[in-house]
């Protein structure tokens, strides 16, 4: 596996994590009312949509690099 | 073979279909899997049988003074540490080399920001709680898989500032060979940074 799928692998992971960070602390957020995990909450839907975005970027730019 | 130069450094191995040195990350990393391995099922046997209340019950998060925000901002930095060093090799494969160095430049700072981080935050402030690896289960474990991903981007650190400085010869004389090490350093690098991945929601967040 080259470097390149294991990026990929690795954006996929940190997507599916950040997402469920995301959720852990918008509940955080329900329970304590810390505003600030609000904002994390937030930012890291922002940043999982942005890691997919990336993915797809790095895939494109990567075109002629083999997976292997 | 015979005239001491290693085979198969740049063009791929006819069976495996890979160059040696990809092979032989990928046999590291298989055996670092197993240590990282039985390390969590260890943390998750103990956190299991652990009674709820009493001296051994297991603490929460913020029973045991970790902040999800300083973990969570020390992960963020590991993140962006994996895309320049990916970027690195982006750039190797390009040809540009100086572009290179400076993507690794960035990683080894972020390497040691999150070092620095977890050193002044969370070992320091810990320990001068009395909250050492010898206080529990727990904090046993804490320092033991926190403390060896510690040691692992240390040894990535090193390396990185090998093949900038000492080791950036290579590139003059084998530029493919240099590059193929640069993705070796970065297979390494992505491994170290998926396993505080898992590290950050076991420790900071299902406690």
């Amino acid at each position: 596996m080259s470097l390149k799928t294991f990026h990929i692998v690795f954006v996929a992971v940190c997507a599916v994590f950040t997402t469920g960070f995301g959720f852990w602390a918008v509940r955080n957020y329900e329970a304590s009312g810390d505003v600030a995990a609000l904002v994390c909450g937030i930012g890291s839907f922002v940043g999982a949509v942005s890691l997919c975005i990336y993915g797809v970027w790095f895939l494109r730019k990567l075109k002629g690099v083999s997976y292997l | 073979m015979s005239d001491g130069v290693l085979p198969y450094t740049v063009e791929p191995h006819p069976v495996t279909g890979v160059y040696s040195g990809k092979l032989g990350t990928w046999l590291f990393l298989a055996s670092e899997v197993m240590l990282f391995g039985a390390l969590f099922s260890a943390y998750i046997l103990l956190r299991v049988g652990a009674p709820e209340t009493g001296r051994a019950a297991w603490p929460t998060a913020e029973e045991a003074g970790l902040s999800w925000k300083i973990g969570g901002f020390n992960t963020l930095i590991l993140i962006i540490s994996s895309v320049t060093m990916v970027m690195a090799w982006v750039s190797l494969k390009m040809g540009n080399f100086g572009k290179a160095r400076m993507f690794l430049a960035i990683t080894v700072a972020l390497a040691l920001t999150f070092l620095v981080l977890k050193f002044t935050l969370e070992y320091v402030p810990k320990i001068q709680h009395g909250h050492g690896p010898d206080h529990s289960v727990f904090f046993g474990l804490y320092f033991t898989m926190t403390g060896l991903h510690a040691l692992h981007i240390i040894g990535g650190i090193v390396v990185m500032l090998y093949f900038m400085f000492p080791g950036a010869g290579l590139w003059k004389t084998n530029p493919e060979y240099y590059t193929n090490r640069i993705e070796c350093t970065g297979l390494y690098w992505h491994f170290v940074d998926l396993v505080w991945i898992f590290l950050f929601p076991v420790l900071y967040l299902m406690n």
